[in-house]
């Protein structure tokens, strides 16, 4: 796929909130000193006086974001995964979620395609995190249209929002006209053999895969989930129903996060055979974003034979 | 209020925060007495606030970063009219407004959510962030306990107000020298308090006695008055104050008083309140 476009999902995520700090006058935000690389810079050289620095110190920040949306401003707290989901669980979850505060977190440089800082930097439990504290909206865009999308829709839904962004550039897989809901996972290849449910950079992975997969005569199923929470859960239970076997595709532990969302739903309404693709447990490590997707069996060709082990009952 | 009526006012206070750990069988009844005359002043004195309309956007902000002593925290907020004195029975029980530490959707009036010690002050801190990029002029107030500023993020959130002169934020520690495991020497010695606040850029003012309203008045004038950086008042108080069974024990950080004890709690504020 050399010749795809690609862009980092961060990326997005600064030149939206740059667009949308004209039209909301209440949006303010939030870094710790990563303003360069979670790309709150371009925010920052629009809207400097609402650009708060807190320096490194993302669990006052979290704190400090709640104390913003109590008193009516719609903050957008902005670190690395590890420092937001990890290191601030219990300000997500006691500032912000118990009281259900109008706070964005944007969790850039989650999972291992944060490349060569190695695994005290690649987060790969934040979606399991987020996704048990009730209230929370977590979402996981798998390109640059998508991420552009989810960071609008977030920012005029009210209530706590988490969204994961990556650090490695990543291919464009939507159009512009792409009709983005909250909550709302789409088909993006339709099959009956077997379902694909991906989210983040699995999502391209995963329409390569199928393409693969197609030419061994399986008629893969692609559904892009970047709300995990909440799960397009009717969306899920058709596709599983149609094609019986499920294989879910994330760049995150497989204890948590998007499989086990999947699963969740579809051992309590449509027991569906299952395989889920994702770090098996493990911690990262260091290497490029590209040579670790491969090693770690997330890129087109690693999904491929994982499928395919599964669908031919290996 | 006339120091008289604020006096008996802070003795209502503390027969409220006896009533509600005895009908809860549970609760913090140590470090709610110890700032009766804190909360007191903060409502019929201090802050701008008004419970007929609790969402005023321009309204004084009160967060109780030490959560668990929000049996004076509701205490007061009987007394200023919020709610009925007889709901107060309901503390921590199932269904009840006031819950085992505040919560900002179950009781109007409650500006935030706390309890996990530390995080409270970082919230206040948001809030007069929140005043100063809106233009707006009021105030936040925060209670921290002098245990809980043992949590590193405490000192994150000092820092950052410092660092961007929140002048419109007033932190007030509760001074009683007591948490849970012992003195606050014995567990894990903070001291000095007031050193360290003015290391952080804040101004600092220390009241010896944090139930003498008078010193209280002074030291909320200053804080109003200073420019350019936050205010800390350390206030110096006694855990359990008022109860003379109660005062300077650790045992009463988390315990509520038997029938008997109950009894004779009352008894002793009903003393001082026929001396006022």
């Amino acid at each position: 796929m050399s010749d795809v476009k690609k862009i980092a999902t961060r990326e997005a995520y600064g030149k939206t909130l740059a667009e949308l700090g004209a039209e909301m006058q209440g949006l303010v935000v939030l870094d710790c000193d990563l303003a360069g690389a979670t790309k709150t810079s371009e925010f920052r050289k629009v809207y400097p006086d609402r650009h708060i620095d807190c320096g490194i110190a993302e669990s006052n920040m979290m704190s400090i974001a709640a104390g913003l949306a109590a008193a009516g401003m719609v903050p957008f707290a902005s670190t690395f995964a590890m420092f937001a989901a990890g290191r601030a669980f219990e300000q997500i979850r006691n500032s912000i979620g118990y009281p259900h505060l109008n706070v964005k977190i944007g969790a850039t440089h989650a999972g291992i395609s944060v490349g060569e800082d190695g695994a005290s930097h690649q987060c790969l439990e934040d979606l399991a995190l987020m996704r048990t504290i009730p209230g929370m909206v977590v979402m996981c865009p798998a390109d640059d249209t998508e991420a552009r999308k989810a960071v609008k829709a977030a920012a005029k839904y009210e209530g706590p929002v988490y969204i994961r962004f990556g650090r490695a550039p990543v291919p464009v897989v939507f159009d512009e006209d792409y009709d983005f809901r909250i909550g709302k996972g789409r088909v993006i290849r339709e099959g009956k053999d077997v379902s694909i449910i991906a989210t983040g950079l699995c999502v391209a992975s995963a329409l390569e895969a199928a393409e693969m997969l197609n030419r061994d005569g399986i008629d893969a199923e692609v559904i892009n989930i970047c709300t995990i929470k909440p799960l397009d859960e009717e969306l899920i239970v058709k596709s599983a129903a149609k094609t019986g076997k499920v294989v879910t595709a994330e760049e995150h532990n497989i204890i948590g996060g998007l499989g086990s969302a999947v699963a969740e739903c579809l051992v309590e309404k449509c027991p569906t055979k299952m395989y889920r693709i994702g770090m098996r447990d493990k911690f990262g490590e260091s290497g490029s974003a590209e040579e670790l997707i491969h090693k770690y069996m997330l890129d087109g060709e690693g999904i491929y034979k994982q499928v395919k082990a599964f669908v031919e009952g290996n | 209020m006339t120091i008289q009526e604020l006096k008996k006012t802070a003795n209502q206070v503390r027969k409220n925060i006896i009533t509600e750990v005895f009908y809860a069988k549970a609760g913090h009844p140590g470090g709610s007495l110890s700032s009766a005359e804190i909360y007191t002043y903060l409502y019929m004195e201090e802050m701008n606030v008004d419970p007929e309309n609790p969402k005023d956007p321009d309204r004084d902000r009160f967060v109780l970063s030490k959560g668990h002593t929000c049996p004076g925290l509701y205490g007061v907020m009987a007394e200023k009219g919020y709610f009925d004195r007889e709901e107060l029975k309901t503390f921590r029980h199932l269904g009840s407004r006031l819950q085992g530490h505040p919560s900002m959707h179950c009781l109007p009036g409650i500006d935030m959510s706390s309890g996990s010690l530390g995080q409270g002050i970082s919230c206040a801190v948001g809030m007069a962030l929140a005043a100063k990029l809106q233009n707006k002029n009021y105030r936040v107030y925060t209670l921290i306990g002098d245990g809980e500023i043992e949590e590193g993020q405490v000192w994150e959130a000092s820092l950052f107000a410092g660092a961007k002169k929140l002048d419109n934020l007033c932190v007030i520690v509760d001074n009683n020298n007591l948490q849970i495991d012992g003195t606050l020497e014995e567990v894990n010695n903070p001291y000095p308090i007031d050193k360290k606040f003015e290391a952080f850029n804040f101004h600092v003012i220390n009241v010896e006695d944090g139930h003498d309203f008078t010193q209280l008045a002074s030291a909320f004038a200053e804080a109003r008055a200073t420019k350019g950086m936050p205010t800390v008042i350390i206030c110096q108080t006694l855990k359990g104050k008022g109860i003379s069974f109660m005062e300077n024990k650790a045992a009463w950080h988390g315990k509520a008083p038997n029938a008997e004890e109950y009894e004779a709690a009352m008894e002793e504020l009903e003393r001082i309140d026929e001396t006022l």
